[in-house]
């Protein structure tokens, strides 16, 4: 087969450039076996992030041709003919070359507050397969974090990180709202603390989410639904009122920690 | 202690590797409200857990209310070829159902029943159907519930971050661990009074395998550094069904539910072979036809088990002598089919990342068409050698569990047996972990000098100017592995290989890093290649002195099982904790199984 050219991004948060590497491909290769191959011959430091080579782990999204995609699954064909560029996800801060510092995603792992199980029955519990596959939908996430990445509210933010979860963490709320065992309310807080109200629903997260998970449609505009009906339910309004102030904390917004 | 000179923590158990069984003993450390610290060199959520595909076996009965603990238990054994530590079988067998149903309190979504509860389903050497499943992503199912339990109990997890080497105290007590931060190259120290290993497997020293770049061995060779054993070294899983084609995915798993759910294998000459590789010890509980096979999918008592679900060992032997006797396919392997037996519905709902992954790497709708498959490296059934009931090594302080550990799967293991050793000894390593450190045993004192060693070693390729790329010492271990110690072996590649590895310790030896210290895949794989290389000569040694055939270590020259070699363990040790040390291999006696379960294995036959 033709040689390619790759276009691939090289540098740290201090700056960095384009590097072109010209080199063989085979048949059926995906952009990662191609990353590989520089990095075995001529760019031994060229720094990416990658495990299971599969699909199944979400580690190696970087956004080829200026699109999030994971490098395990582009196939080389499937591009247009002509240099490839590759590019590391622009809504993370770099480390270095194809890697990004994505940490953001799990301190927002670690604000989201647990399921919360009744006691377990001795021979475990009962639950029926049409109410565990709205959940299952949203567990397939393999945490690429591409919806993140793609995710305008803060891609071109960074201010607003503080204040919004982002698609990945949407569907965790989702999962979680609609898991048969979870006693816990996290409507109010997932409007109030996790920015729900910022996402206007464009569906580029649904777009690029290897896994075709329905973000949009399944689980975030369910998720405004229901935060509508406790937003909007008069007791929950009076208690506000009574407060008088934004809830800054989980337990502060109604959540109960887990056992 | 001496002020550390490097960014230093300290935990009352440090866990290194945060797969399954790592998150399961961070979670019962955790639960003790002991100090609990994660290192693990990916992002935490990465582990080679995520890519288990078919189930968790556990004998719950919710499928058929025939299983129990003494069926899975005979099954183990069986499967393992008896050389198996009995006791760890026998935890496992008794455990494993209520590690799966805790699973749920902590969020997982199991496949159900029509009753509602956990779907079981079938898999090769289980007598039923045995693996709690999610489609085709319980791996990713089972690290996700596990991560966010850690994650919501506030757990330390230093992600990024590689382990170099174990640290002794004076009196050679386990004290903690030396690290390298790979975002920043930083080295970074942890003194800890107990320690878990949880650092999965060694598939990457071979050139076809379905393991990723993690699978370097890094815990068996750190254990084995610091004074622990390792045994059953030679004992490795070739998958029977691994992609061929794409080259460049050759070695990728397909999972065995898909045999599980009524897939077949079929040679060049569209023959349905494996019922002329029924072995004796199998026979009586295999179909002999395909019409006796084919009922037993919806029926178990309609008709004996087919023989495409024999334990993988088997399977994988067959599927080598079809392709070396020219009925492969054109890309050297044999077919696999589900799509001309089964709905394309099914197949979608059943095995839905089977369907994508052949559909979008290899162009293939397996709905329509029969995949390409051959054997790839998969699983190391050998490792540390620890106490059953507790996971303990032979160093005080210091802890096994997993894919690591040796024991538990013999010479062979079943599939949904490894998801299910996870949970059952990482929680029982998190509870002995605790226990050691609650009754005051720990270390005294933190062996700097040790620090100093592997930090100088780590970086001693960058000055090493004009020696060899890293990337080229891994490609030539594994096409050395991979042609000398692979699924049939003989007794002179074996005495080869065993030559290759002294070449290869020098070449690490003079190897060369270019570029800085932050996030650097070639000094990471430069540190990776001391472990490869030291499971390897295991691996290697154990297959020159087993001289026999026994589950997944095969040697043409000795191709029958010996009941002398069934006996025992071949046990490693290395002088003086170098990682170029001597290694001395030595018989280590299978523990004497109790009348009891003795008589459950006859009984079942």
């Amino acid at each position: 087969m033709a040689d390619v050219t790759m276009r691939v991004w090289r540098g740290d948060a201090g700056g960095g450039d384009f590097e072109e590497y010209t080199i063989a491909q085979n048949e059926g290769e995906v952009v990662l076996d191609v990353i590989h191959r520089i990095q075995a011959t001529e760019a031994p430091d060229l720094a990416c992030r990658w495990n299971c080579k599969a699909g199944k782990c979400g580690s190696c999204a970087a956004e080829i041709n200026g699109k999030p995609r994971l490098m395990c699954m582009t196939r080389m064909d499937d591009l247009p003919e002509g240099p490839v560029t590759v590019t590391p996800m622009k809504t993370f801060p770099i480390i270095r070359d194809l890697v990004t510092d994505v940490s953001f995603n799990f301190a927002m792992a670690e604000r989201v507050p647990a399921l919360l199980p009744p006691p377990m029955p001795a021979d475990g519990y009962r639950m029926y397969q049409e109410d565990v596959e709205r959940g299952q939908e949203f567990r397939k996430c393999i945490e690429c974090f591409m919806c993140q990445d793609v995710c305008h509210v803060i891609r071109d933010h960074e201010e607003n990180k503080q204040y919004y979860a982002g698609p990945r963490f949407f569907i965790r709320y989702a999962e979680l709202e609609m898991h048969p065992l979870d006693q816990n309310d996290r409507r109010e807080y997932v409007r109030e603390e996790m920015g729900l109200g910022y996402c206007n629903i464009t569906k580029c997260c649904t777009e690029v989410c290897p896994e075709h998970i329905k973000i949009t449609d399944n689980a975030i505009i369910a998720l405004k639904e229901r935060v509508v009906d406790a937003t909007y339910d008069p007791v929950a309004w009076l208690g506000r009122k009574i407060r008088r102030r934004t809830k800054r904390t989980a337990t502060e917004a109604g959540v109960q920690p887990a056992p | 202690m001496t002020t550390s000179p490097y960014e230093h923590h300290e935990y009352d158990v440090l866990i290194i590797g945060a797969g399954g069984a790592g998150l399961r003993a961070a979670i019962e450390a955790k639960q003790r409200g002991l100090s609990v610290g994660i290192v693990t060199k990916s992002l935490l959520g990465k582990a080679h857990t995520v890519m288990a595909e078919g189930g968790i076996a556990a004998a719950m009965g919710n499928v058929y209310a025939d299983d129990n603990w003494m069926v899975h238990f005979r099954d183990t054994m069986r499967g393992g070829k008896m050389l198996n530590n009995y006791r760890m079988a026998e935890l496992h067998a008794k455990e494993s159902p209520d590690r799966v149903r805790e699973l749920e309190q902590w969020g997982a979504l199991f496949d159900r029943t029509k009753d509602g509860k956990i779907l079981q389903r079938d898999f090769g050497g289980h007598r039923y159907a045995r693996l709690a499943h999610v489609g085709d992503r319980t791996g990713l199912e089972l690290i996700r519930t596990l991560q966010q339990k850690v994650v919501s109990m506030g757990t330390d997890v230093f992600m990024e971050c590689k382990v170099l080497q174990l640290v002794h105290d004076a009196s050679g007590r386990v004290a903690g661990a030396v690290a390298y931060w790979r975002p920043t190259g930083e080295f970074v120290t942890f003194a800890a009074k107990a320690v878990v290993l949880a650092t999965g497997g060694v598939g990457k020293s071979w050139k076809f395998t379905s393991n990723s770049w993690e699978s370097t061995g890094d815990g068996h060779a750190m254990a084995l550094w610091a004074g622990a054993e390792l045994i059953d070294m030679e004992c490795i899983q070739f998958h029977p069904t691994g992609m061929v084609w794409p080259l460049s995915v050759r070695g990728l798993l397909v999972t065995e539910g898909v045999r599980g759910d009524g897939g077949v294998l079929r040679n060049a000459d569209g023959e349905r072979f494996m019922f002329n590789y029924v072995a004796d010890m199998f026979r009586a509980e295999t179909a002999e036809s395909e019409e006796e096979a084919d009922k037993w999918y919806d029926d178990h008592s309609a008709g004996r088990r087919p023989p495409e679900l024999l334990p993988r060992d088997e399977v994988a032997r067959a599927i080598n002598t079809e392709v070396k006797s020219g009925r492969g396919t054109p890309h050297g392997g044999v077919y696999l089919d589900i799509g001309s037996r089964r709905s394309a519905e099914f197949i979608r709902r059943r095995l839905p990342s089977m369907y994508h992954q052949f559909m979008e790497l290899a162009g293939v709708d397996i709905t329509r068409e029969a995949m390409e498959i051959g054997p790839t490296c998969h699983y190391i059934m050998g490792g540390v050698k620890v106490d059953a009931d507790t996971a303990a090594t032979k160093v005080l302080g210091l802890y096994a569990a997993g894919e690591v550990a040796g024991g538990m799967h013999g010479a062979n293991r079943l599939g949904g047996n490894s998801l299910s050793d996870l949970v059952v000894f990482g929680r029982r390593a998190g509870v002995a972990a605790s226990d050691y450190v609650e009754g005051g045993s720990g270390p005294d004192g933190f062996d700097w000098g040790e620090v100093e060693a592997a930090v100088d070693r780590a970086i001693a390729p960058f000055s090493n100017e004009g020696g060899e790329n890293p990337y080229d010492i891994q490609r030539d271990l594994q096409e050395m592995m991979q042609a000398n110690v692979g699924i049939i072996r003989t007794g002179d590649e074996i005495d080869h290989a065993i030559s290759e590895l002294e070449t290869f310790t020098q070449r690490v030896k003079n190897l060369s890093v270019k570029g800085g210290r932050a996030y650097n895949p070639g000094w990471n794989l430069a540190t990776d290649l001391p472990s490869m290389i030291t499971v390897s000569k295991c691996t290697a040694r154990g297959a020159r002195d087993r001289k026999e055939s026994r589950g997944g270590h095969t040697r043409e020259d000795f191709p029958k099982a010996s009941a002398e070699y069934g006996t025992f363990n071949l046990a490693h040790t290395i002088d003086n904790g170098a990682w170029d040390g001597v290694i001395t291999t030595e018989r280590s006696m299978l523990l004497t199984m109790p009348d009891e379960l003795k008589a459950l294995l006859e009984e079942a036959k």
